[in-house]
């Protein structure tokens, strides 16, 4: 399966250029870029591990896609996104969020059922790639 | 008109029983500065022949405050001159002959606090079937910080909406299931789970889905929270359904509200037709439920409408979003239903802006401050489909939800395809305008590009191409030609 979470996860995976030209769109609109990684990607993981801090003060695009190809190189079978934080009133939020590396397998998720009774059912969805410790999911089989 | 000697009648001679004008009785100031905690209500008002402009306007604050039709010594028991709702000004309408705006002031003290039931009893309450109007029409008010610091606003808002669903920088995507009635809970939820699955955000139970013969509330709710928990599985995304929990009680409402709670839903949806009470009362149960609350616009068109009578949705707007919904209906511009670009704009701009300044394009007679009041999020539907995409966002910007319906269900290759077409459609054109393509003339040759790496929009082109809605708005600005949109 392909993880479809992310703003252009339904478009073909971008080009470096494609990817600086959306670092370019947060900078012009004076948003903070920044870098998060993770191997659990559940859609309620809202912590994904930062990538150092958001670049507040880099506003130079090239800096900003060096950033990007270090942490994709260091996780090469992890979910890497490049989110842009608006610190402006009123949004003080991510205003844009996509996936620029995922595992080459995607193992996806589970749905657990509880049945009780008068026919309610509490769901789960659980993540294949967490019944692994962290660190050894989405290794090459 | 106006000017200084407004002619309101003083001392003993005001109280002497008998018939005055409204406009002699303290109802026409022309002088009259508002405070800055004065409510203000523009209204269109259209006297009947004979009748002199500003004694209608006078007529109008006085049956909306506290005047009856003859003169009471009771008055003088009262401040009364401070609970006089007052006329302070009259304008002709541009080019529009026997047509005038009003404008009126609103002590603060005249209304409870956190009440819309109790604000639209004064405004709106008796003064529409008013015999010496011909018409009348409620195009704007100005609400003060110190009245907007008593209702509790949106329980969620745009910005706590989006965190929560982790999707940013899109519009979402939604789709209403059809047809809308006589489907078994079963079969709406296998439209539910394809839509979801094939990339949508939401689907959403239409305003009349409600307990019907051929599907009961339960069976629906548990069909489709299973459709929503798939599809959520089966994306790695956060999925939702609006759970419509209107209902002939508010006992059954919070019956319904708290099964869609149990089952996990992150949100639920309501009519406007419930009423405004309803409508706050159910707000503070989403609050307090962390529930979205979604609302649909039902029976509005009745009364917002027509440009001489009735209530401009611009100010229903303003009402829901103190009364605290945190999606509803606004318009789409390009679909089926009504919606003069302009107007459509000053609509979504009074949801999600924290700011209005004055805008008479847009229909937004006064500056409005929100006071913190967090933002609605306008929901585009009806008639709309991916070969639109670029206008959607060209007119409606990022902040609201796209729900293509007939355009997610009806695609020839299914409903999954159909919500697939949308979503890449919707992708490669907010990319598109990212990278400052001039999305307004090019947006047809993105839409292609897209469609040659997927063969769901290619087809959805091919069947919608020619597909537009282009008759006159009945509901245009006054001060700018507003020509309706084609494509």
């Amino acid at each position: 399966m392909r993880i479809t979470q992310g703003t252009f996860s339904f478009l073909p995976d971008f080009s470096d250029a494609e990817i600086r030209a959306q670092v370019e769109y947060c900078l012009k609109n004076n948003w903070a870029v920044s870098v998060e990684f993770t191997d659990d990607p559940h859609p309620r993981n809202t912590y994904w591990e930062m990538w150092g801090m958001p670049m507040f003060d880099l506003k130079d695009a090239a800096g900003i896609m060096y950033e990007i190809n270090q942490c994709r190189k260091a996780y090469p079978n992890h979910y890497v996104r490049v989110n842009g934080f608006d610190s402006t009133r009123g949004w003080e939020t991510v205003r844009l969020s996509f996936i620029v590396n995922r595992p080459k397998h995607e193992p996806g998720f589970q749905v657990q059922r509880q049945e009780g009774p008068g026919r309610r059912i509490r769901y789960t969805v659980h993540s294949y790639a967490t019944d692994k410790p962290k660190g050894e999911r989405y290794n090459e089989p | 008109m106006g000017g200084p000697g407004a002619g309101t009648i003083k001392g003993k001679e005001r109280y002497k029983a008998g018939v005055i004008p409204y406009k002699t009785m303290g109802y026409w100031e022309p002088r009259y500065v508002p405070k800055d905690t004065d409510l203000i209500a523009l209204f269109r008002i259209t006297p009947q022949e004979g009748v002199d402009p500003e004694e209608a306007a006078a007529a109008v604050a006085g049956e909306s405050s506290t005047a009856t039709w003859t003169v009471v010594w009771t008055d003088r028991l009262t401040a009364c001159e401070a609970y006089r709702a007052k006329a302070y000004r009259v304008d002709a309408v541009p080019n529009t002959p026997g047509q005038y705006f009003a404008y009126i002031a609103y002590d603060l003290d005249l209304f409870e606090p956190g009440s819309i039931a109790n604000l639209t009893a004064s405004i709106i309450g008796n003064v529409f079937g008013f015999k010496p109007l011909k018409a009348l029409r409620l195009e704007d008010m100005r609400m003060p910080i110190a009245y907007l610091k008593t209702f509790d606003g949106p329980p969620t808002g745009i910005v706590v909406e989006r965190e929560r669903l982790d999707k940013f920088g899109r519009p979402l995507l939604g789709a209403t299931t059809k047809p809308k009635l006589g489907l078994s809970g079963k079969n709406y939820g296998r439209v539910v789970y394809e839509a979801l699955k094939g990339g949508l955000d939401f689907v959403k139970d239409d305003e009349n889905i409600n307990s019907q013969p051929f599907m009961h509330w339960r069976d629906r709710y548990l069909y489709c929270m299973e459709a929503v928990n798939r599809a959520c599985a089966e994306t790695g995304e956060v999925k939702g359904h609006y759970l419509n929990i209107t209902a002939a009680t508010m006992e059954d409402m919070y019956e319904r509200a708290e099964f869609a709670k149990e089952l996990g839903s992150c949100i639920v949806m309501i009519d406007l037709v419930i009423g405004y009470t309803a409508i706050q009362s159910i707000s503070k149960w989403a609050r307090k439920n962390d529930m979205i609350l979604h609302l649909h616009r039902a029976g509005h068109g009745t009364y917002t409408r027509q440009k001489s009578h009735g209530i401009s949705f611009r100010v229903i707007s303003k009402w829901m979003r103190m009364a605290g919904v945190d999606h509803i209906h606004a318009g789409t511009v390009v679909g089926k239903l009504e919606g003069d670009p302009n107007m459509v704009q000053g609509y979504y701009n009074v949801l999600r802006e924290p700011h209005n300044p004055v805008d008479l394009q847009r229909g937004i007679f006064f500056e409005q401050e929100w006071a913190g009041l967090r933002k609605v999020m306008p929901v585009a539907s009806g008639g709309i489909h991916a070969g639109q995409m670029h206008q959607l966002i060209h007119y409606l910007g990022e902040d609201v939800v796209l729900q293509f319906g007939g355009g997610t269900i009806g695609h020839p290759m299914g409903v999954q395809a159909g919500a697939t077409a949308n979503r890449v459609a919707l992708e490669a054109m907010i990319q598109a305008r990212n990278e400052g393509k001039d999305i307004w003339n090019e947006g047809m040759q993105i839409l292609e590009k897209a469609a040659k790496s997927c063969a769901p929009l290619k087809a959805a082109l091919e069947v919608w191409k020619d597909i537009t809605f282009d008759y006159a708005s009945t509901d245009t600005a006054d001060f700018v030609p507003t020509p309706t949109v084609s494509a």
